[in-house]
């Protein structure tokens, strides 16, 4: 294959392998299906929107202040994790690393209030078996917060082979991705707060 | 590339963040606290939503970079897809259940 | 649980499949063991990262599934002969056209092709792999493992029964009780990640690794239909990938998507499958037509008629198959302005169709044709999907599709188009391809004879349907009654089934005769092809090219050929060390443990579920620490290969 690992010094660290080319694009591809896969369960929530059984409605239960809490904490986080890509083109890996772990301490800030908030919900009695619009509600958040939590994990693997091999284009690469990774959570999220909860307030 | 990123002071990124904030507390304004007509609210948001995607993007994500062509195309092909699964989907079950309850 | 719930018992054709699988099994242990072929088996297959073993895996597992489903088809054919028949009880019939569906579609047809694009596409293109060789290796074993895990359920805990689109509420808790179900969804789950895998690997392949030269507009027409076939899958996939962890969740978390009860709605579980389950129909067949462009185009000596447009229309149909859906259920109660739009597209689909089928018959006009068993699988395809398509037309028409929906009208119209489309392109394709891989051809006259007994026997089975459903009769009914009327097709469609099946066995044993009997190719280059992948010598080395082609137009090879310019000479050319990637364990690890988690789930053993997938993770983090840097071949020992696989050409 033609992983020939000519390195071309114009490009930025994460670019000048041709295998850390073609995982960046195939990334980017990925993203496209994850696309895919939260609009069949936004459709899905927004069918199901209003069958509530028995069970209690969102407008009973949404509260802006915990959003607001969750989102600002999550659009912080997307901030850092870019500051972290910047600092790594200007070669410094301490910067990268302070940046990441700044990251990931958001991203588990947001974690927990988004748990409790759920916990919150279960108290109320709205849970997964509650009825159909529970279902889809925890389906989707559970979803976008498993990913959340997939990235932390993923973001600590990266840490560790930061710290252990040092800045070199197979860990810039791999800095780079996850950084997509996590922006596209919070672009995700940025659909949840305005499809979810400001609708759900409103209606 | 973007415009000498590197060194410099990170601009794109403060300017993407305050936007981000400002478009979610507008939009916050505009969904709980004006008397528009629930249509309206849900045009305006959702386009304040897609603005704010767009910001993720291009300012923090360096579409364009790389393979810039082939990731905005994938990107633009998504949101379609992505359009008519969520449109289609609401468009043909609510036609279903109108039906149903004539 | 009780051990007699826990194995399916009772009945004597599970009894004999039970035997026959532990036979079989003990028989592989005892060769593999004898021969002391473990290691070979782990070291050269099991750990392989190369596209052209994967590929060869997929087709086996293919065919292999063919065989199975073929098995389910006859036994429903068996059934339906006679009317009041009770060879088989209605759930037991449920069964079976449940797994036969299912597995002809995903375990079938859709491996059988990607097995083709493995092998075929980096050669195309003039690649020495893929994008990504180990994703590769995952997405074969998770598609095998899954395919595993589906295929236990007749002897394990009972097979699905709610049809191959599992319909809720059929497939609900309350009217499909037990392990059955789960499988389908499981074993579906665990090989969709392998095919989403396969269609961002591909597309990145084909994107980015073409030999300089090799512009969009200059790539072979097979390499064209994998790459909108991969689009198709990238964003299809996911909706799948949704739609049965829904079901999921409502069949063993207590959750209510799909429910009667509080508030599910049963109508978006076919909402959603269709959403996937369209472009899944063209996924099956556009590979399929390029299978036929390379066979018609090599075997008329000419470039294919009108590229552009052939390359047009699979764009045309790629965006088309997203907006098409509801055609699957006109029936439901959308209103007229639903049904009507969806099926203007439906029929809109079909134009760029027809075009390409003028495109294939002007490609022969005037062609020096050469007839053997891959043109003629191609040459039968032609008529025998236009009667396919056309009916297709006719159940497009939404007012027209309320008599003919769920009868033996739409039974023949799908049969028509994916086994002339998508099984005659497989078989074409492994008669084309086959001595690339292995160095030998397939026997023609068993192959003639073969193919003249499957597509006399196909017509035979499935054009009688057509007539069935206009005589009202419904589709996955277990038997009859003798006052409809239905017994004469019927026992004509059992005979046409019955020679379907003697073709297949003669292809099979046509692989065997082959290879004890067949003489070796002399050259790589057997068919006197157009495209790059001839240009290697067959059985192609790993790094399949010593050196990447150039390329200045479209069919380079022929190209090459009429401008006399000869192969390259080994011991002039000034090769470089290659790069290969190494093999690895991990993808069979981690989708044995897939596998493991699926099968907890699938009886809702969370203990399992868990600690399985606990091991998945764990080979992910052991892969991300893995450098993985591959290794290089020596020029000397590229040059040592070469000499040995051209000594024979001479
Ligand atoms: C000319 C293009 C085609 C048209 C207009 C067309 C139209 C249709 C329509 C309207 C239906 C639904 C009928 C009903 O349920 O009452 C249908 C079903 C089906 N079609 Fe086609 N089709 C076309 C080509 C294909 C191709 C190329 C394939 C696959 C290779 C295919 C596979 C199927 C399958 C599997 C079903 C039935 C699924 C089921 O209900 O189990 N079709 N087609
Ligand atoms: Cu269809």
């Amino acid at each position: 294959m033609s992983h020939d690992e000519a390195i071309d010094p114009n490009q930025p660290l994460e670019f000048q392998t041709e295998k850390s080319r073609l995982n960046i694009l195939g990334f980017w591809i990925f993203l496209g299906a994850e696309i895919a896969l939260f609009g069949t369960l936004f459709a899905t929530y927004f069918v199901l929107t209003g069958r509530l059984a028995d069970g209690p409605g969102p407008s009973e239960l949404f509260e802006l202040r915990g959003v607001l809490i969750e989102t600002f904490i999550l659009l912080t986080s997307s901030f850092t994790c870019g500051i972290a890509i910047h600092e790594m083109r200007r070669g410094s890996r301490k910067g990268l690393m302070i940046w990441f772990i700044l990251t990931m301490l958001l991203g588990l800030g947001f974690l927990y209030f988004e748990i409790e908030e759920f916990i919150h919900y279960i108290h109320e009695g709205a849970s997964l078996q509650t009825s159909a619009f529970w279902s889809a509600f925890f389906t989707l958040l559970g979803t976008h917060g498993a990913h959340v939590s997939l990235g932390i994990g993923w973001m600590t693997m990266i840490l560790i082979q930061l710290a252990r091999n040092g800045l070199n284009s197979t860990t810039a690469r791999k800095a780079f991705i996850i950084s997509l990774y996590w922006h596209f959570l919070d672009v995700v999220w940025i659909f949840i707060f305005t499809g979810v909860y400001l609708l759900g307030m409103v209606m | 590339m973007t415009q000498n990123s590197h060194s410099n002071f990170p601009w794109n990124h403060v300017i993407g963040f305050i936007l981000s904030i400002a478009l979610t507390l507008l939009s916050v304004w505009i969904a709980l606290y004006t008397s528009l007509s629930i249509t309206a609210i849900i045009w305006i948001i959702v386009s304040l939503a897609i603005i704010q995607a767009g910001i993720q993007l291009f300012m923090f994500m360096h579409i364009r970079e790389g393979e810039g062509g082939a990731q905005v195309f994938t990107m633009v092909y998504s949101a379609i897809i992505g359009v008519i699964i969520v449109a289609g989907t609401i468009w043909v079950i609510n036609s279903m259940m109108h039906s149903m309850s004539m | 649980m009780q051990l007699d719930e826990f194995f399916v018992t009772g009945d004597p054709l599970i009894y004999g499949a039970d035997v026959s699988i532990i036979l079989s099994l003990i028989g592989i242990i005892f060769v593999l063991t004898k021969y002391k072929k473990w290691k070979w088996l782990w070291n050269e297959w099991l750990t392989t990262v190369d596209h052209k073993k994967l590929g060869v895996m997929y087709i086996i597992s293919a065919v292999l599934m063919l065989f199975r489903g073929g098995v389910d088809a006859m036994l429903m054919r068996a059934q339906l002969t006679l009317p009041n028949n009770e060879f088989l009880d209605s759930s037991h019939y449920n069964e079976i056209f449940t797994t036969h569906g299912t597995i002809m579609i995903i375990f079938m047809a859709m491996p059988f092709l990607i097995g083709l694009m493995n092998v075929v596409v980096p050669l195309q293109i003039g690649a020495r792999d893929v994008a990504y060789p180990f994703l590769n290796a995952v997405s074969f074993w998770t598609f095998f493992m899954g395919a595993m895990l589906f295929n236990i359920s007749f002897i394990i805990g009972g097979s699905p029964s709610a049809g191959w689109t599992s319909y809720v509420p059929m497939a609900g808790n309350e009217l499909s009780p037990g392990p059955g179900q789960n499988y389908y969804l499981l074993g579906l789950q665990v090989a969709g990640i392998g095919t989403l895998l396969t269609g961002i690997n591909f597309l990145v392949t084909i994107l980015k690794m073409r030999a300089p030269g090799m512009t969009l507009m200059r790539m072979p027409m097979f390499t064209w239909s994998s790459a909108i076939t991969c689009v198709l899958i990238i964003f299809a996939f996911p909706v799948l990938t949704v739609a049965l962890a829904l079901m999921t969740l409502d069949r063993i978390f207590g959750a209510h998507f799909f429910t009667l009860m509080d508030g599910g709605m049963p109508m978006l579980w076919a909402n959603l499958f269709w959403i996937w389950g369209h472009p899944e129909v063209y996924i099956v067949i556009l590979p399929a037509f390029g299978i036929f462009s390379e066979v018609i185009s090599t075997f008329s000596r000419k470039n294919l008629f009108g590229y552009k447009a052939m390359v047009y229309s699979m764009v045309v149909i790629a965006l088309l198959s997203f907006i098409v859906w509801v055609h699957h259920f006109f029936t439901m109660g959308a209103d007229a302005s639903v049904n009507s739009f969806f099926s203007l597209t439906t029929m809109a689909i079909a134009i760029p169709t027809g075009v390409k089928i003028f495109n294939w018959l002007l490609t022969l006009y005037k062609g020096r044709i050469k007839i053997n068993t891959a043109m003629l699988w191609s040459l039968a395809f032609i008529p025998n999907f236009v009667i396919g398509g056309v009916t297709g037309v006719m159940l497009a028409m939404a007012a027209a599709d309320y008599q003919y929906h769920n009868t033996y009208f739409l039974v023949a119209h799908f049969h028509y188009v994916l086994i002339s489309g998508t099984v005659y392109a497989c078989f074409a394709g492994l008669y084309y391809w086959y001595p690339k891989v292995f160095g030998h051809k397939l026997n023609e006259t068993l192959g003639k004879i073969s193919f003249w007994i499957f597509v006399i026997g196909f017509n035979v089975c499935f054009f009688p349907m057509y007539f069935l459903g206009f005589a009202g009769m419904p589709r996955r009914v277990h038997t009859y009654a003798e006052d409809t009327g239905w017994f004469e097709l019927n026992a004509v469609a059992s005979v046409g089934g019955v020679l379907m099946a003697i073709g297949f066995v003669i292809i099979v044993y046509n692989i065997y005769y082959s290879i004890r009997y067949a003489e070796r190719v002399k050259t790589g280059d057997p068919w006197d092809g157009r495209t790059l992948e001839w240009s290697t010598p067959a059985p192609v080395p790993y790094y399949n090219f010593a050196k990447i082609p150039d390329v200045h137009g479209l069919d380079p090879y022929w190209q090459i050929k009429k401008e006399g310019k000869q192969e390259l000479d080994i011991e002039e050319e000034r090769l470089e060390q290659i790069h290969m990637p190494d093999n690895s364990g991990v993808p069979v690890i981690m989708s044995v443990l897939l596998f493991i988690a699926g099968f907890g789930l699938v009886f809702e053993w969370m203990w399992m579920a868990i600690a399985a997938t606990i091991g998945v993770i764990v080979t992910m983090i052991m892969r991300s620490f893995d450098p993985d840097e591959g290794h290089h071949v020596e020029v000397e020992e590229i040059k040592e290969i070469e000499r040995n696989v051209r000594r024979k050409e001479d």
